[in-house]
Order: structure tokens, then sequence, then C-alpha cells
């Protein structure tokens, strides 16, 4: 963009769609930086913080929540066209969420055997990601998100460069921080050698395996984790259940990876 | 005819609320005809996928259901956990457990009073426009808030769905050292957060008062947050009383293993919420009920605030119905969850375990603790080896939408009846939407997925 081309202040906008409101959440969290990033950017339209309703183009879209009924496979395709650039944020909206179990399972058996009117509820079979449904621009990982990634992207996208999120996985961020590693030292059970780094690698910090909630990492080797996860203790269901939580699709999809490569003939 | 005799209202994708709703409101010959608080977020089916989980799992996964109250989902799946499978967990533990709900009180309280709630008396948009002209009381609001956080950063590993809290305990407990820096940060919070009580007493308050059954948990000696036992104010109308007033009324309590005896939950054509009743009527759950049931158990500094604040004497009893100053009584809150946190940090000796060993047998259990909007109910089936068979959460806003569409009936009628002064569709849509902010709707906790007893008359 050249630098005179605008006078006026870069438009952004959040939406949301089925999610716990965790990832937008994360923006009001910014308290030191809230202030002064409204002071750059015009907050166009949000409705958890705003009842100021501005509309399109927006020059950032960020959208939380994944794509879980009919209304919500339309909307999403109206956020894209009102965007400039489109980054989801968030497990939900980048790989399904929790809610994407439902993929998993009979969602009309769900429906019409425990809601006494399964015909108001309009819900689809499959809780997808906004990249199944439109072009996306860039995808924040986690569940929530890290707020420090967040104040990345926004930046990034606002002055056209590309964020600085690394692929790497958790172990690179135990290693940063001088956690001892949890699994060598304690046998236990850890996802964090197949899960993307972000979240700081809290949770072997405080003495507990990563349960994956930011999803696998760019290069990752789930064959090699799976016998040492079973030596820690983890059966079968354990394991399945491990991986089918926060984001049950993108682990199911590098399960299935995994398959392939050990069926191929070498 | 010039003029129109009915009308129709819809207020779509309301603002400064958490999670997706709108508002149907339908009117004929002057008279409010039907109020709908319409809650259209997707079902998310959190109980169904349960099922078949470990019974260590819920504290983590049912956090998901909200990330502006996930403390309060994992401190109630704890309890609930704990209570099928026969244990109690007490001392510091417990109290590291009110310490860390404590922090997602303030967070909580705060973003609602100074980002979302305040605008609407000071006629903003936004806490964003607000900081314009207000800048110090929008920046007062972020440094308390950032204190809650600090709570559950230290204590929970982050401040949205923390990762610390387990069945039993914590993974892992701070030492005395690691608390310390908390001291300074909360103490500057505490001050602040007198000023913010002072802040919103001054606002203006419409007159209106809800004449519902209030219920919250209590602990007699203390103001409940972590744990109680369920209790009922009666509706001033059972008593023959007008509904705005002040009177204490006498209390009933239940057990909370009798919880879905006495609360009965339904669904509406329009809501992917359902909708509760207690003995078959709407009720309040929420900071005004717990101030009417607990508010003698502030600490001396809330005490002070809520007299200084107009709300009465709350140790003889003073009991607020004005949904307006809700703001007034979450601010109070605030202040006494920020004194509670300092003395539960001064008052804390490491236990020599993070956590206490708990075995599954098949039972089932129930929690209930104080979310910041008000009572949240776990039930957990388990089986012998500690698989959840059955799930069961009832959260706070799928408790109040029938008094919040009652609120709205009697806010938009009151206007209406001005028939000197017609109102136009945007004076009532603003209305209505502060009406609604007044209660602090969570609306992604309230759609989720249940078991009904099917009634297909």
């Amino acid at each position: 963009m050249p630098a005179t081309a605008r006078a006026t202040r870069p438009t952004l906008a959040v939406f949301k769609l089925a999610s716990c409101d965790g990832c937008q959440l994360t923006l009001l969290d910014c308290e030191d930086e809230l202030l002064e990033l409204a002071g750059r950017i015009e907050i166009r339209h949000f409705l958890e913080a705003s009842s100021a309703v501005g509309s399109g183009p927006y020059d950032l879209a960020l959208v939380e929540g994944s794509v879980t009924t009919p209304e919500d496979e339309r909307r999403v395709h109206e956020i894209r066209a009102a965007a400039r650039h489109l980054v989801t944020i968030g497990a939900c909206a980048t790989a399904g969420g929790i809610q994407a179990l439902r993929n998993f399972a009979d969602v009309e058996e769900y429906r019409a055997t425990v809601y006494a009117r399964p015909e108001y509820i309009a819900t689809l079979a499959t809780s997808t990601p906004v990249s199944a449904h439109v072009p996306v621009d860039f995808e924040l990982r986690g569940c929530p998100i890290d707020r420090g990634q967040l104040l990345e992207v926004i930046t990034a996208f606002l002055v056209g460069r590309k964020p600085d999120i690394p692929d790497h996985s958790v172990c690179f961020a135990c290693k940063r921080r001088g956690t001892v590693c949890v699994t060598v030292a304690h046998g236990t059970p850890c996802l964090g050698p197949v899960t993307h780094a972000g979240c700081g690698a809290i949770c072997p910090a405080y003495g507990r395996g990563c349960y994956g909630c930011f999803g696998p990492s760019a290069t990752t080797n789930l064959p090699a984790l799976i016998p040492l996860l079973r030596r820690d203790g983890m059966d079968e269901p354990t394991l399945r259940r491990a991986l089918r939580t926060y984001n049950a699709t993108a682990f199911a999809a590098l399960e299935a990876r995994s398959q392939e490569q050990e069926e191929r003939p070498s | 005819m010039t003029h129109r005799s009915s009308r129709v209202l819809r207020v779509g994708a309301l603002s400064r609320v958490e999670g997706e709703g709108a508002l149907h409101l339908r009117l004929h010959d002057g008279r409010v005809t039907r109020t709908e608080l319409q809650i259209y977020e997707p079902p998310r089916f959190f109980e169904a996928f349960l099922r078949g989980r470990a019974y260590t799992e819920p504290p983590d996964i049912t956090s998901r259901v909200c990330g502006i109250c996930p403390v309060a989902y994992q401190l109630s799946a704890c309890r609930a956990v704990e209570d099928a499978c026969g244990v109690e967990v007490g001392g510091q533990l417990a109290a590291l457990r009110r310490l860390l709900y404590c922090g997602e009180w303030i967070e909580s309280q705060i973003l609602h009073i100074h980002l979302l709630h305040a605008p609407d008396f000071l006629g903003y948009a936004s806490a964003v426009d607000m900081a314009r002209t207000r800048r110090a009381d929008v920046e007062r609001g972020l440094r308390i808030k950032q204190a809650g956080n600090a709570i559950l950063e230290l204590l929970g590993g982050r401040a949205i769905h923390p990762v610390n809290v387990r069945i039993g305990g914590f993974h892992r407990v701070p030492t005395r050292a690691e608390l310390r820096p908390l001291r300074e940060q909360l103490a500057r919070a505490r001050d602040d957060a007198w000023a913010t009580v002072r802040w919103v007493a001054g606002f203006d308050f419409p007159d209106a008062g809800a004449d519902h059954a209030l219920l919250a948990l209590i602990e007699p000696g203390r103001y409940a947050i972590e744990g109680g036992i369920p209790a009922v104010m009666a509706a001033p109308h059972a008593h023959g009383l007008p509904g705005d007033t002040d009177e204490p009324l006498p209390l009933r309590q239940f057990p909370v293993h009798a919880f879905t005896e006495e609360v009965t939950e339904r669904q509406v054509p329009y809501s992917t919420a359902l909708q509760a009743t207690l003995d078959g009527e709407r009720y309040l759950t929420g900071s005004l009920a717990r101030y009417a049931l607990s508010g003698r158990w502030l600490s001396p500094v809330a005490l002070q605030a809520a007299r200084e604040a107009g709300l009465g004497d709350p140790l003889s009893g003073a009991v607020c119905r004005n949904p307006f100053r809700s703001i007034v009584v979450r601010a109070v809150e605030a202040l006494y969850a920020i004194d509670e946190a300092l003395r539960i940090i001064d008052a804390y000796r490491p236990p020599p375990r993070p956590y206490v060993e708990v075995f599954p047998r098949a039972d089932t259990g129930h929690g209930a603790t104080e979310a910041p909007r008000g009572l949240l109910y776990h039930r957990y089936a388990l089986d012998a080896d500690g698989t959840v068979t059955d799930a069961l959460l009832i959260p706070p806003t799928a408790q109040n939408q029938g008094a919040i569409e009652e609120d709205l009936r009697r806010l938009v009628q009151r206007r209406l009846d001005h028939e000197d002064d017609p109102v136009t569709d945007t004076e009532l849509t603003a209305l209505c939407e502060r009406g609604i902010r007044n209660h602090d709707p969570c609306i992604s906790c309230s759609a989720h997925f249940l078991d009904l007893t099917v009634d297909r008359s």
C-alpha cells in the first residue's frame, strides 16, 4: 500500500461463530495495549465490546468460532467478502474446535434424543474450520490464543508484513523456558512433541503433560511419540481421547496421515 | 389509522454481552404482549461428548463452555466429581481454589462494569469511545482487571482456560514467595476498586424493581464463592409486597443434590438456551441474589463500601432489587474479591501436596459454585472405573433468562405507560439493550445440550 494512500486509520472487525468467546476476550485482556491499539486502528465491528456497528469493507477481520449452522455457513462468505484480510483466531475457527467432536458422532441422534423439540435446533452434522468454506489469510492457533501472538498478528497485518509466528513444537518452548522434560524426568505422558508452540509451554511448567490445545505443529512425528505415550501409561482409548479434544479434526487428520505412511511399503 | 396499534421490534445481534443473542418484542394496543430473549448461539453439545470421558477430564473440557468464566466451570466440575467420589478438598488447597476464583471474579466483574456496562449510563457506544473523554476511568478498570488476571496467570497458568486445576486440587501449588508479588498489585487494585464503587454509585439509576425469587449459594460466616448450600429468598409478591421492596424476606435452603428437583429446565422454540424455573416460577441468580443472601458476610471494607454506595446496611439484611443498580453490587463484589484475595495470600502456607488423591467409584455427584454471573450447577454420573456416563450443566444465564424477559416486559411497559411522551423504536431498542446488560448474560454459556423430560403436548 503506498504511504500516501490512506489518511484514515485501518479498520478492524471481530466476528464470532460457534465458540466460547475466549479468543476475542483475549483482545480485551490486552490491558496494557488496548487503548494504544484503539488509537492506531478503528475498531469498526466488535459486538462484544461496542454497540456501534460499522459496515465493511474492513482491512482486517478476525474470526472466532467454527461453522456449525446453515446460517453461519452463509455468514462466513459475507465476512470474507467484506474483509481485505481474514485471520482466524483460535482452535474453533482454525480446526473446528471442541465442538467438532460431533464429527465423530451422529448429530441427528444427539439432537433427536436429547432435545425435546429437535426441530427447533438448526445445526449442521459437522463443525468445520473457516478455511473449509472460504480462503483464509492466516490461522492463529490455540484454545485459547495467546495474547502476545494476537498482538503480533494484528500489528503485522496493519503494516503489511507476514506475522512472525513460529511453527515449531512445544518442546522448543519448554527448552527455552528451562522446564525439565516431564516425560523424561517423571514419565508423564505429554503431547508437547507433536503440538504447535505458542502457549509458552505452560502445562509442563505446572507439572503436567501438554494436552495439545494449540493443535499439531507443522512437522510432527506422531508415530514416534505413540510408543512413548503407551509406555507412560496411556492405553488406546485414553490416547484417542487425548488426541481428540480441543483440535479433534486436526489431530485426526494427522493420525490418518501417520497411518498411511506406516502402511506404505518402504 | 395513522398510528400503529401493533408493532414488532427486533433487536438483532445484541452488543456488549458475551455470546450472541437477539430480542423479539411484540406490542399491541399499548401493551407488551411478548418478550423473547432469543439465544441463537449454536448448540455445542458439551453434555453429549462428556459421556465416555474419564472423571479427570471435565474440569479442562467444561472450561471451554465459557472464555469469561472458565474457573467457574472448572471448580463446579471438580466439586461434582469429588462429590461422586466421596472426597472433600479442604485446608490450603480449598483456600487456593477460592483465591483462583477471586481472580476470575475481579477480572469478570470489572470487565462487565468498565467495558460493557458503564458506557450505557454515560452515553457511549464502547469503553474505547468512553476513553476519549474519561480515560482515567477506563484505565483504572483495565488496571483492576489486570490484577484479577495476574492471579489467574500465576495460579492457573493463563487467564483464559487455566491449566493448573485438577480433580483433588492443583497440578502445582505456589510457594509463598511466588504469591508475594501479587500483593502490591492487589493493594493498588483495592484502592482502584474503592474508586470504582464511588464512580458507579454516582450514576443515574432508573426506577425498577425485580419481583423475582432470588437464588444463591450461602455459606454462613463468609460470602459464598466456590461452594455453599443453595438458598432461596421468595419473590416479594409471594409475601404481598411490591416488587421493588428492599425488605429482606425469609430464606429456605435445599441440598445441592436436590437441585434438579427444585429447578426445572424447559426448551422454548425461539432459543437454543433452555429456560429454568424454581417451584414453577422465574427467579434470579447472580450479584443481586448473592448480595441479598450473603451481604452480611462481606469483609469490613466491602461492607463500608456498600453502605457508602447507597446499598443500605448489609448487616441489617439490606436487599437491592433494582437491576440497574447491579453495577454497584458488582463493584462491591469486586472490591470484596480483592480484599479476600489479599487475606488468602497473607494466610497462605503451602500444603504438603498439591492435590489429594481421588479414586473413582460408581456414583452421581453434584457441584455448585458462584460464577460471577450466578449459580453454576454440574452433575456427573460415573461408573466404577471413573468413566462419565451422564453429565448435566445448568449455567446462570439459562436460569436468569425468564427473569430477564420479565424485567424487559416491565421496563418497556413502564415506558409505554407515559402516554403523553410517545416512544420511538430506537429508544425502546436502547432501553432493552440496557435492560439485558444489567444482567450480564453469558450467552455462549447458556446454549448447551441437555437431557430433557420430553413434553410433546
